[in-house]
């Protein structure tokens, strides 16, 4: 395949960066999309030019790392994948691709396509510890679990991080990632301890990081690669107003 | 800042209070509708009138009327500084976006649509309100407010701007509605499909009732 990339560019965090026309031949359809970007940043390296940084780690699409915004949509054009596991035989021969980074004031751009995604480590350390007494691997299953809620604590534990939420949302709201990692802890007993001070804390940074509102276009499920049902922003907005209704915490 | 004042200004606070006041403005599209249907008993104004009269004098409406006034400018305050804050969320924009991929268009432009409604909410107060409230014309005895909506429906103008301004408000409650359940974590398996659909048929039916009315007396259907 022959393929027109416009990726965006941008020395550091305060540089002023641009789109710049990457041509690339004979890619194959079974890369994927990072291998792609490896074999321009190959022909790059090899010219003498700076290679596009852009990040990754797992490749097998849990670490969450990847975070490219293609053709206008979080980790391009398929559902629920991220874009390591997005492959060439997803665009077609001759295609113009644009390739940008996530885009948020809490995400600041630190180079080209890497963005620093610390305001989220940021939220989730505010939400503090839980208590669990596990002792032995006998006591930890004391502690019984209905199914239900455990495949329900589980669909929320499965966001990865990535932020294609924030990317994908107009007002780059963060509502699907906090209500996840609310929602983890908040449905299963061992969460319930610290349960309204968690989730006041969790919100109170995620409106210090600058992150936008949600105003419910659905956009952040729609992209999400793990697919986090709007359902649990329903619950953080539930547990948000229920625990500053009853919680003892009048200073956060 | 007290722990009350905290929670109004987070960001779920300020949508808390954009919901409650969304929905409450439902409520007063339904009474404001169901009133102004009378005029198609087409009996000469005389039921509508009678509606008019009563929602002028009863004390009740009265008091509602300012809590109505109220709840509208909190909205569009409230509106305000949340678009004012999600676009400082994203001070950089993307060169190339696909939102219909991931969301409707009229969730992603209640800005927009709001913003019309909001100038056809002040041509039709200076055509109803102004009238009936802030000058003695219909106390007198000199019009009636059946006979100043036959004024006001003879121009074409007007009448293509109020089916207009009911678009909007159709696509407006189209997401406001069920949006103002979610934003108050009213969601659940058995009952947001319920609440989907009747929000659905509301941001057609109510629309499409107040459309027919400028319609109606526009093509003499109803004298």
């Amino acid at each position: 395949m022959n393929l027109t990339l416009k990726v965006w560019r941008q020395k550091n965090g305060n540089a002023k960066g641009e789109l710049k026309t990457y041509p690339v031949k004979d890619i194959s359809p079974d890369m994927s999309f990072l291998e792609m970007f490896d074999v321009l940043n190959e022909e790059l390296i090899t010219k003498g030019d700076e290679p596009v940084a852009f990040d990754h780690d797992c490749r097998e699409g849990i670490c969450g790392m990847c975070s490219m915004y293609i053709n206008g949509r979080p980790h391009g054009p398929l559902q629920g994948v991220t874009t390591c596991q997005l492959h060439m035989r997803s665009f077609k021969d001759g295609d113009t691709i644009v390739v940008e980074p996530w885009r948020a004031a809490a995400f600041p751009v630190i180079k080209d396509l890497t963005v620093d995604r610390t305001a989220f480590d940021r939220i989730i350390a505010s939400g503090g510890y839980v208590s669990v007494n596990t002792g032995n691997a006998k006591d930890a299953n004391n502690i019984l679990i209905g199914k239900e809620e455990a495949d329900e604590a589980f669909s929320a534990a499965a966001c990865i991080g990535c932020g294609a939420c924030v990317a994908a949302c107009k007002n780059a709201s963060a509502m699907l990632f906090v209500s996840a990692k609310v929602s983890q802890l908040a449905l299963l007993p061992q969460g319930q301890v610290e349960a309204k001070t968690r989730v006041e804390k969790m919100v109170a940074q995620m409106d210090a990081e600058g992150f936008g509102s949600c105003t419910n276009t659905g956009a952040c499920h729609a992209e999400c690669p793990k697919e986090i049902s709007l359902e649990h922003i329903a619950r953080l907005n539930r547990e948000y107003l229920g625990a500053k209704l009853s919680s003892n915490n009048v200073s956060i | 800042m007290s722990w009350i004042t905290k929670t109004l200004s987070s960001s779920i606070g300020k949508k808390l209070i954009m919901g409650i006041t969304g929905l409450f403005l439902c409520s007063f599209l339904i009474v404001h509708c169901g009133l102004n249907a009378l005029i198609f008993a087409n009996d000469h104004g005389e039921l509508f009138n009678a509606g008019a009269e009563f929602m002028a004098h009863n004390i009740f409406i009265r008091t509602m009327e300012i809590v109505l006034f109220l709840g509208i400018l909190l909205h569009i305050y409230q509106a305000l500084m949340l678009t004012l804050q999600n676009k400082k969320a994203r001070p950089v924009g993307y060169a190339v976006t696909n939102g219909n991929a991931n969301s409707k268009w009229y969730s992603r432009s209640m800005g927009l649509l709001g913003t019309l409604l909001l100038i056809f909410l002040i041509i039709h107060l200076r055509h109803f309100w102004f009238v009936s409230r802030l000058t003695d014309e219909i106390t007198s005895g000199q019009e009636t407010l059946f006979g100043e909506m036959k004024e006001v429906f003879e121009s074409p103008l007007w009448v293509v701007l109020y089916v207009l301004g009911n678009v909007s408000l159709a696509y407006h409650l189209m997401h406001g509605f069920q949006s103002g359940f979610q934003t108050l974590g009213l969601n659940h398996r058995k009952y947001t499909p319920i609440i989907q659909s009747i929000g659905f048929g509301f941001s057609i039916v109510i629309p499409f009732v107040f459309a027919l009315m400028p319609l109606a007396i526009f093509f003499k259907f109803i004298q």
